[in-house]
């Protein structure tokens, strides 16, 4: 009952062919429990973000499986691995998130929107997640007259503005200063205990992995290593 | 250890007596430098000793007071270098250097393994630093404090990364490929 939420089963991606081969994911298991906040840590090309790229969708494995909320997204068409993205999953980058010719409003809306969900109803549910956020205030002006950090408070917002099982964020700290980008990743890790949703952060940062339940360690497109899940009973157990 | 200076340091803010300046020095490290009433003494008869301190009776009771050497020496230790004791995790850099020793002589993944480990053991305790960090109420004082030891940690890390990293770039590991 308590299913993984994202579920890695001897992921094997490798791109290019022949002797150019690379394998970026060399037989990955990783399971995310429901409301686990997992950040995972390692090198530059390590296999991190392509791990995220997987579990989005947005790549297609070359071997193994990747499951989200109970569906493998192997078995998906297009269709339903774009509706999966729009309603199971949501993203917060380093940056570069929001639309810049749509507003603050407007942005947390989008997928409401693009889910049909009525106007008057999507602006209240899109004001709702960004006061869960902490942004009240200049909500029709656009994406550049926010500072960085209050950027990735309106991109975290239109990621829960769905209920979302799983959020996945890579280096949404990056191009911060270490107070914003604290508070920043604060917020994320908050967002499980709130909302149920289980949180995956690909982040190079100690600092900011320390807020995760379980930091998970990459090397060679292989997990080396992980420290033991703060998360109660649960399917974490399943990854190792 | 610099608790003198700590001493003269409240000192300087006006005359106070032993026990004062034992929960005031408490107080101001949040919490995690805990003096004994004794160490505080101690301490005051060795600054009396050198005449950075004076002492005068209040009711039965000792009064002490930063002298103007005690002010002088209090403004020099502002301004030097701080000559840190090892923190105790050097511990940390002898044992990934002399598993490196050993991986190099025997040529086997050791000193991998241990940076990894040492990697993970860290992680953990950044982690519990940062959970009493967040539920903590407490003090400026106290959150500088867990502040402080965050970064020491990331430091670590930091300098484990490099160590891996050094070490996959050395002709013996390259061999293995």
């Amino acid at each position: 009952m308590n299913d993984p939420v994202l579920e890695l089963v001897d992921v094997v991606k490798t791109f290019g062919k022949g002797s150019t081969e690379v394998r970026a994911l060399n037989g990955v298991d990783l399971a995310v429990s429901p409301a686990e906040f997992v950040a995972v840590m390692g090198p530059s090309g390590c296999g991190k973000s392509t791990l995220l790229h997987l579990a989005g969708g947005l790549e297609d494995v070359s071997s193994g499986r990747v499951r989200v909320a109970g569906r493998d997204i192997g078995d998906l068409d297009l269709a339903s691995r774009a509706a999966l993205r729009r309603t199971d999953v949501g993203y917060v980058f380093q940056r570069l998130n929001l639309l810049p010719s749509l507003t603050a409003l407007e942005n947390v809306a989008l997928p409401l929107k693009l889910e049909g969900v009525g106007r008057r109803e999507a602006s209240a549910r899109s004001l709702d997640a960004l006061a869960a956020v902490g942004v009240t205030e200049q909500l029709s002006r656009y994406p550049d007259d926010f500072s960085g950090g209050q950027q990735q408070r309106i991109a975290i917002a239109r990621a829960i503005v769905v209920e979302r099982a799983l959020i996945l964020a890579d280096e949404p700290s990056g191009a911060l200063d270490t107070m914003t980008g604290d508070s920043v990743i604060e917020l994320l890790s908050s967002l499980p205990g709130r909302f149920g949703t289980a949180i995956v952060l690909v982040t190079h940062e100690p600092r900011f992995a320390s807020w995760a339940d379980r930091v998970v360690f990459m090397r060679d497109g292989v997990v080396v290593d992980q420290t033991a899940s703060t998360v109660p009973v649960s399917a974490a157990g399943a990854a190792t | 250890m610099a608790v003198r200076e700590g001493l003269l340091a409240l000192l300087h803010e006006g005359p106070r007596h032993g026990y004062q300046l034992k929960t005031e020095f408490e107080a101001a490290t949040g919490g995690v430098w805990p003096l004994n009433v004794g160490q505080v003494y101690t301490t005051l008869d060795r600054l009396e000793r050198d005449g950075l301190v004076g002492v005068s009776d209040n009711e039965g009771q000792k009064v002490y007071s930063i002298t103007v050497d005690g002010v002088s020496a209090l403004g020099a230790w502002w301004e030097a270098a701080p000559v840190d004791e090892p923190p105790p995790r050097d511990e940390l850099m002898l044992k990934v250097l002399m598993a490196i020793e050993r991986s190099t002589e025997r040529g086997d993944a050791h000193a991998m393994s241990v940076i990894t480990h040492q990697r993970t053991v860290l992680h953990s305790m950044l982690q519990s630093k940062r959970r009493a960090r967040s539920v903590a109420t407490t003090s400026l004082a106290a959150r500088l404090v867990t502040d402080a030891l965050v970064v020491r940690a990331e430091a670590d890390l930091r300098w484990l990364d490099l160590c891996e990293a050094q070490l996959n770039g050395t002709p013996t590991r390259k061999a293995r490929s």
